[in-house]
């Protein structure tokens, strides 16, 4: 267990922005210059809002820029809808960073598709940065994003960048739309076969609510994908953050610490099991 | 002039299909195109085609009150569109609405069921192509269903 595993370091909110009409992300700043470790894309913080309570928001920023720390949180319970509220300059409560990584260095040299299913778009944006920031060292890079509705769709102004990208294949998709949207209606996982990777070398990274991801990973698979190869991230309620608490264990594994990204093969067996 | 064979056999719904029954399909097949904003069938229309999407958007709407036309689906290059043709009374239960300038092979359902008639092993083939497209759309469904990204506290 780290030393300071249990240290909360305090920041202030830099920046608020609304994502959608219940996300947003704040932006944050260590409040005495020594802010935490650097963080690897597919990580967690532990964010407490001070007086009402602590819960583990994926970082959603860039790890290029680790001085601003950059959390997309959606309010739907008391510390979120709290976190809500807060305002430039309020101060919150920051342990981390947690859990293990996206594949990023084993994704070098092979192609790579990133799923994302809503809010599961914040834990996969760090790795798009990354891969864009080092883009000669990956082949094909597809980013598959599917959301309820086109109101609930994340970094609108982001993704219209990186849809004018030729290094970038970006599908998006929406579950239901009214006519007005001219885009693709229909699950995220339609989206598969319009992304023309070769499954025999590429590297699948999926994030979003768990049935999604089920039916993701069974239509790579469908694809030609091996287990070894797609990437998952798990979630659970966390208490502690390190694997202390077991708050989260999940079969064998704590999401905490051996996750939140697990290959699919260490977890297959869990997945479709209730009360584990 | 190209007959709309070699088209035919490259659609990956055709894919694999015996040469003998695309020469077959070819029969029933014409060149087709709609512009954006044109229906290609609203609900309740008789269903006497199917469609093979080359190029283009469709959308699968529905009309409901007080909402207005909601999208269920959109199929786009190398989908198919439309298998109310095979299932009795023939009739279309969706509009379906060009989004973008949309070229397509439509088939003609009564010819192929007339077909299919004659020479069930054709049938047959059509039939295990529509039954995976038919799946795979119910699956999809299913998890529009489930609607997994509504918040939960």
């Amino acid at each position: 267990m780290r030393s300071d595993a249990m240290l909360t370091h305090v920041y202030r909110v830099e920046r608020v922005r609304d994502e959608t009409y219940d996300t947003f992300t704040l932006d944050l700043a260590s409040s005495h210059g020594l802010g935490l470790a650097p963080f690897a894309p597919g990580q967690f913080n532990m964010l407490y809002a001070y007086g009402v309570g602590e819960v583990p928001i994926s970082i959603s920023g860039d790890p290029a820029k680790p001085k601003t720390l950059a959390h997309t949180i959606r309010a739907v319970g008391n510390v979120t809808k709290a976190m809500r509220k807060l305002n430039l300059g309020d101060k919150l409560g920051v342990r981390g960073p947690f859990g293990t990584s996206w594949p990023l260095e084993e994704a070098k040299g092979y192609d790579v598709a990133i799923v994302a299913g809503g809010i599961g778009m914040a834990p996969l944006r760090p790795s798009v940065y990354t891969v864009l920031s080092q883009r000669r060292e990956y082949g094909k890079v597809f980013l598959l994003y599917g959301a309820r509705t086109p109101a609930d769709l994340l970094y609108p102004r982001e993704f219209e960048q990186w849809q004018g990208r030729s290094d970038l294949e970006v599908h998006v998709t929406v579950d239901r739309a009214l006519r007005w949207w001219r885009g693709n209606v229909g699950v995220v996982t339609t989206l598969i076969p319009k992304a023309a990777f070769d499954p025999t070398s590429t590297i699948a990274m999926v994030c979003g609510p768990e049935v999604m991801m089920r039916f993701t990973v069974a239509e790579l698979q469908k694809r030609g994908m091996a287990e070894e190869s797609i990437y998952i991230s798990m979630e659970r309620n966390m208490k502690c953050g390190f694997g202390f608490c077991g708050r989260c264990q999940f079969g064998p594994f704590f999401i905490c610490k051996d996750g939140p990204v697990f290959r699919y093969d260490r977890i297959r067996q869990w997945l479709a099991k209730g009360d584990i | 002039m190209q007959t709309l064979e070699p088209i035919l056999a490259e659609h990956p719904f055709l894919k694999g299909l015996d040469p003998q029954y695309l020469k077959l399909l070819v029969g029933c097949a014409s060149n087709v195109r709609f512009n954006a904003g044109q229906f290609i069938f609203r609900e309740g229309e008789e269903a006497n085609q199917f469609y093979m999407i080359r190029q283009g958007k469709v959308a699968l709407e529905i009309l409901a009150a007080e909402r207005g036309p909601i999208t269920l689906q959109t199929v786009g290059e190398g989908d198919v569109l439309g298998w109310s043709w095979l299932i009795p009374p023939y009739r279309w239960r969706f509009d379906a609405l060009a989004l973008e300038l949309t070229r397509a092979i439509a088939l003609d359902g009564k010819c192929l069921r007339q077909k299919s008639e004659e020479d069930h092993n054709l049938g047959y083939e059509l039939l295990k192509r529509f039954s995976t497209i038919i799946v795979e759309r119910l699956e999809a469904t299913r998890l529009q269903l489930l609607d997994v990204y509504r918040a939960h506290s």
